[in-house]
């Protein structure tokens, strides 16, 4: 096929070009333990290491009430001028 | 290769690590490795209270897998370059790939 030959710049063919197009823009993650960060992707590899700028992190943690109701909400935000986080996490 | 070549870059300059048991970290980047473990020097423990034994810790050596979070000094990281060199990283990825 004639459009694998440029892959290299701008065309997708694997799922990490996807992440690729998304390259300084402002990407929403989510990690494990029930964490969401939201900021601008400036770095990432291919095992998912990511470096994002201006971060926010939000983790939600499980409570429950009187009667034994679950209930979600926000624990924390944390904003973050740089972080590097890695897969796994 | 990518994160380890920036993380080299950072050699020297003081980071924040948190950890994937919520410890917090900061101290001097002494080195790191292809891992992604890291050496710290000068180290101190953020929210010390909750983890006394750590207070006489002066230098760590923090395997790569443990690692939640390295928070870095803005101004030693030039973004633009970072996604430049990803870009590369990218592209170089996609020849092996092929």
């Amino acid at each position: 096929m004639a459009d694998t030959e440029d892959a290299g710049a701008s065309s997708v063919s694997e799922p990490l070009d996807l992440v690729r197009l998304s390259l300084d823009e402002i990407v929403f993650v989510k990690l494990r333990g029930d964490r969401e960060l939201k900021g601008r992707l400036h770095a990432y590899d291919s095992h998912c290491n990511l470096v994002l700028g201006d971060v926010e992190e939000t983790i939600y943690v499980v409570e429950e009430d009187d009667n034994e109701q679950e209930t979600t909400r926000v624990s924390e935000t944390t904003a973050i001028p740089l972080v590097s986080t890695r897969p796994g996490c | 290769m990518l994160f380890f070549s920036f993380f080299k870059t950072l050699t020297n300059q003081t980071v924040t690590i948190e950890l994937k048991n919520d410890i917090r970290i900061r101290g001097i980047l002494k080195s790191v490795d292809q891992y992604l473990n890291i050496k710290l020097d000068d180290v101190e423990v953020l929210d010390l209270d909750k983890y006394p034994h750590l207070s006489s810790v002066k230098n760590m050596f923090i395997r790569g897998s443990v690692v939640r979070y390295v928070m870095l000094p803005r101004s030693e990281v030039d973004v633009g370059l970072l996604e430049d060199a990803t870009r590369r990283e990218a592209a170089n990825q996609a020849g092996k790939a092929r």
